[in-house]
C-alpha cells in the first residue's frame, strides 16, 4: 500500500508497520500498516469487532502486540518505539493520551480532581516525594496553582466549569464524555486518541464535538486519532480515514475516497451484496453522510 | 397463579417467599448436623441427642430473617435511587458539619483522662479505642483510599510490636528511638508484601494478604530463638516520661517526685493515653495532608480506575507500593505502642481476628473517611465491652450490630467524601 500518498504528503507523527495482534487463533489485528499525519485528524472506522479498540490498546501499551512496530516521531525525543513501552510511559514519554469506549472517569472524585489527577506526573515531581507538598513549600504550591489554572482553563473551554465540584460519576453521559476529553487534554498530549467520542451523544452534542475537534487541531496543533461509528462526525472532521474489517485494513484515504470505496461499502452493508447493487449502496452511504452533515 | 410480571424490581410476595424458603432450606441442611444432632458425654460413652425443636426455631429464624433482610435491602435500593442528584449541593455543608464533629471529638479526647483521672477502666478502654483508631487510619490508606483489599494488616502491627520488643529488650533502645525505626521496618515489610501483589486485585489480593498475615504469625510462633515462640516476649520496657520513670519514689528521680506528686499507677496510664492520642493525631494530620497531595489523589484515582490512571501516565506500581508502605508503617507504629503499653506480647495478639476487626473498622466507618474510622472503632470496642453483661451472647450482639449498621448505611457510617480541592473555594465558583 502506498502510505506516503495516503497520508497526504504530511510528515507522519505515528507510523504503524505490519502490526499484528493475535488472541489465540483470532487475529484481532492482522498485518496493519498505517500512518497518522501530524496536525491532522485521522479516523479508524470499521464494523463492530473489526479490531479498532484493539488497535488503540496496542498503540497505548495496554496490549503487547504479537508482531509489527509502532513508531512515533517525537519532536524532542526523536523516534520512539512504542511497542516496547509500558502503558504509562506511552502517555508520559510519548505523550499519547487516550479515552475509552466505555468511559473511564474517576467517578467519586470531582470533575476538577479528575483533571488534576491527569497532571499527576508534573505535580508529583513538584512535590518531591511529597516532602515539598507536606510542608507546603512555595514551589509546590505554585505548581499546584498552575495545575488548577490549567484544569479550570480546559473546563471553561469545554463549557464544564459549573460542573467543576460535582463528582464525575453523577454527571449525564454526554457530559462525562466531555470530561474525559478534558482530562486527556490536561495530560498534555501530542496525539490524542479518542475511542468513539460521539457514542451516546445527541445530535446537538455531536455537532459540538465536531467543532471541538476541529478547534483542537487548529488552535492547539494537536494530532487526533479517532475511532467512530457516527458518520456525521467521521466524514465531517477527518482528513484521513483508515477502514478496518476483521483486523485487516481494507481501505484508506480521504472521506470522499472512502465513501465511494466498494470494499468499504461491502464491509458495511454485508458480503452477500451483488455487484450491481453496489451502486445503490454507495449512494445510500453517501446520502446518509450528507444527511448527517446538514 | 401469581402475576407473572413483577413491576420494576419490587419482588412479589411469592418471590420473596421462595427466596426465603431457599435460605431456610439451606439452614435446615446445615442445621441437621450442627444443631439437630448433638453428642453428650454419658459416663464415658458418647450418646447422640436430637434437638428437633431447636432446629425448627433455627430454620424459622432463618426464614423470617431472610424475608426482613430482603425487604430492608429493597427499600434501601429504591431510596438510594430516588436520592442521588441533590447530593452535590449538600456536600459542602455536610463537610463543615463533619469538621465540627471532628473537633468536638478531639476536645472530648483531650479532656477525657482528666475527668476520669481515677477511673482505670475508662482510661484503659479509651486507650484501646485509640489503638484501633490508629490501626484503622493506617489500613484506611490501603483499603479506603487506594482500594487494595488487605486482610493481613495485623502482620504489620505484629512487626512493629516485635521490632520494638526486640530493640528494647536486646539492645536497650528507648521507646522514642525505637518508634521511627520500628515504623520503617514495618514499612519495609509493607513493600515486601506489596511487591508480589502488584498484579493482583480484589479477591486475589485479599487471599495473598491473608496468607501474608498468617506467615508472619506462624514465623513468630516457630522462630523461638528470635521471638520467644508462643511464649512471646515479656518485660518489655515501658515508656518513661522523657527519662523520668513512672515508679514509686526511690533514689533516682521519678515522674511523681519531680513534679511533687503522690505516686499513682494512673500517671503512667494517663501518659500512655496521651502518647497514643498524640500519635494518632499525627497520623491523622499526615494522612489528611497526603490525601490532598498528588500521591493521595493518585491513591484514590487508582481505587476508582486503575486503567484510566495508566492511560494518563501514572506509574501505578509506585502508587500501590507507597500505599502499602505507608499503611504498614502506621500499623507498625501502633504495634510499637501496643508492645510498650502491654509490656508483654505474643503471637496470639496478632491473629487473623485482629486483621478482620481492623478491616471491619475501615469498612464500617465508611471507606476513606477518617472520622468514620473513629466512630467505628468506638462502636467495635465499646459493643463487646457493654455486652459483657450478655456474657455468651456478646459476640452475637457484636455481629448483629455490624449487620444492622451495614443495612442502615451500606457505604459505612460516614460515606461522605470531601473533595481534596474545590473550584468554588478558590474563588472561581461565583465569578
Ligand atoms: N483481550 C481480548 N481477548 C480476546 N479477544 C479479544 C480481546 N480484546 C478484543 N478481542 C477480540 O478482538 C476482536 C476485535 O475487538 P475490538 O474490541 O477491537 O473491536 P472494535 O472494532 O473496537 O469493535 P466495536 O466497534 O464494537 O467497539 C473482537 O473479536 C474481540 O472479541
Ligand atoms: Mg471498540
Amino acid at each position: 500500500m502506498p502510505e506516503a500518498s495516503a497520508a497526504g504528503g504530511v510528515m507522519p507523527l505515528l507510523s504503524v508497520e505490519n502490526l499484528t495482534m493475535r488472541f489465540g487463533g483470532l487475529a484481532a489485528i492482522d498485518d496493519l500498516s498505517f500512518d497518522v499525519p501530524a496536525g491532522r485528524i485521522s479516523a479508524v472506522i470499521g464494523p463492530n469487532g473489526a479490531g479498532k479498540t484493539t488497535f488503540f490498546n496496542c498503540l497505548t501499551g495496554f496490549y503487547k502486540s504479537t508482531a509489527g512496530s509502532v513508531r512515533l516521531n517525537h519532536p524532542e525525543l526523536g523516534v520512539l518505539r512504542l511497542e516496547s513501552l509500558p502503558s504509562h510511559q506511552v502517555a508520559r514519554l510519548a505523550r499519547i493520551v487516550r479515552t475509552f469506549q466505555n468511559i473511564r472517569l474517576f467517578p467519586k472524585m470531582t470533575v476538577l480532581e479528575n483533571l488534576i489527577v491527569a497532571q499527576h506526573n508534573v505535580l508529583q515531581q513538584a512535590s518531591r516525594f511529597s516532602l515539598a507538598g507536606l510542608f507546603g513549600l512555595p514551589s509546590y504550591r505554585r505548581a499546584e496553582a498552575r495545575a488548577v489554572d490549567k484544569a479550570v482553563d480546559w473546563l471553561r473551554r469545554l463549557d464544564l466549569i459549573d460542573k467543576a465540584d460535582v463528582p464525575a460519576g453523577a454527571l449525564p453521559y454526554g457530559t462525562q464524555r466531555r470530561v474525559e476529553i478534558a482530562r486527556a487534554l490536561c495530560a498534555d498530549p501530542l496525539l490524542l486518541c479518542l475511542d468513539e467520542p460521539a457514542a451516546g451523544l445527541n445530535p446537538r452534542e455531536s455537532g459540538e464535538l465536531n467543532e471541538l475537534l476541529l478547534r483542537l487541531v487548529k488552535e492547539e496543533r494537536l494530532t487526533l486519532l479517532l475511532i467512530e461509528h457516527d458518520m456525521s462526525v467521521v466524514m465531517n472532521v477527518s482528513d484521513h480515514i483508515c477502514v478496518l474489517n476483521y483486523g485487516r485494513k481494507i481501505a484508506e484515504g480521504t472521506p470522499d475516497e472512502i465513501r465511494n470505496d466498494p470494499h468499504v461499502i461491502k464491509a458495511y452493508l454485508g458480503e452477500e451484496e451483488e455487484e450491481e447493487e453496489e451502486e445503490d449502496a454507495a449512494g445510500a452511504v453517501q446520502a446518509k453522510a450528507i444527511g448527517a452533515r446538514t | 397463579m401469581p402475576p407473572l410480571v413483577s413491576v420494576g424490581d419490587a419482588p412479589t410476595l411469592v418471590e420473596r417467599g421462595r427466596d426465603a424458603a431457599g435460605i431456610a432450606l439451606i439452614a435446615l441442611l446445615l442445621g441437621i448436623p450442627m444443631i439437630g444432632l448433638s453428642t453428650v458425654d454419658q459416663s464415658g460413652a458418647l450418646r447422640v441427642l436430637t434437638r428437633w425443636p431447636l432446629l425448627g426455631v433455627f430454620v424459622a429464624v432463618a426464614f423470617c430473617g431472610r424475608l426482613l433482610l430482603r425487604y430492608a435491602l429493597d427499600r434501601l435500593k429504591s431510596r438510594l435511587r430516588t436520592r442521588g442528584r441533590q447530593a452535590a449541593a449538600a456536600s459542602a455543608r455536610h463537610g463543615r458539619v463533619l469538621t465540627a464533629v471532628g473537633w468536638l471529638a478531639f476536645a472530648l479526647a483531650l479532656v477525657l483522662p482528666l475527668v476520669f483521672a481515677d477511673n482505670r477502666y475508662v482510661v484503659d478502654i479509651a486507650t484501646t479505642v485509640l489503638i484501633y483508631v490508629m490501626l484503622g487510619w493506617g489500613l484506611n490508606v490501603v483499603v479506603g483510599l487506594a482500594g487494595l483489599l488487605d486482610l493481613g494488616h495485623a502482620a504489620f502491627y505484629a512487626v512493629g510490636a516485635y521490632a520494638y520488643a526486640l530493640l528494647a529488650t536486646q539492645f536497650g533502645w528507648s521507646f522514642w528511638a525505637a518508634l521511627p525505626v520500628a515504623g520503617l521496618i514495618a514499612a519495609v515489610f509493607g513493600l515486601a508484601l506489596g511487591w508480589p501483589c502488584l498484579r493482583l486485585r480484589g479477591d486475589y489480593l485479599a487471599i495473598v494478604t491473608l496468607g501474608f498475615g498468617e506467615i508472619i504469625r506462624v514465623v513468630l510462633v516457630n522462630w523461638t530463638e528470635l521471638s520467644g515462640g508462643p511464649n512471646g516476649i515479656s518485660s518489655i520496657p515501658r515508656p518513661s516520661f522523657f527519662g523520668l520513670p513512672f515508679a514509686p519514689s526511690g533514689n533516682a528521680p521519678t515522674f511523681a517526685s519531680s513534679f511533687g506528686l503522690e505516686f499513682s499507677p494512673m500517671h503512667r496510664l494517663i501518659f500512655l493515653y496521651y502518647v497514643i492520642l498524640a500519635l494518632s493525631l499525627l497520623t491523622n494530620a499526615l494522612v489528611a495532608r497526603l490525601r490532598r497531595l498528588p500521591v493521595g489523589r493518585a491513591w484514590e484515582a487508582m481505587r476508582e480506575d486503575e486503567i484510566a490512571c495508566r492511560a494518563l501516565g501514572m506509574n501505578v506500581t509506585n502508587v500501590k507500593l507507597s500505599a502499602f508502605a505507608l499503611g504498614a508503617m502506621l500499623g507498625g507504629v501502633a504495634g510499637v505502642f501496643f508492645a510498650a503499653r502491654q509490656g508483654f506480647i505474643s503471637p496470639e495478639s496478632f491473629t487473623f481476628n485482629e486483621s478482620a476487626i481492623i478491616l471491619a473498622i475501615v469498612v464500617l466507618g465508611g471507606m476513606g473517611s477518617q472520622l468514620g474510622v473513629v466512630l467505628a472503632s468506638l462502636v467495635l470496642v465499646l459493643i463487646p465491652e457493654l455486652g459483657r453483661d450478655f456474657s455468651e451472647y456478646r459476640m452475637l450482639l457484636f455481629g448483629a450490630a455490624m449487620i444492622l449498621i451495614m443495612i442502615w448505611r451500606p457505604g459505612g457510617i460516614l460515606a461522605h467524601r470531601e473533595p481534596t480541592l474545590r473550584h468554588a473555594a478558590a474563588g472561581g465558583g461565583h465569578a
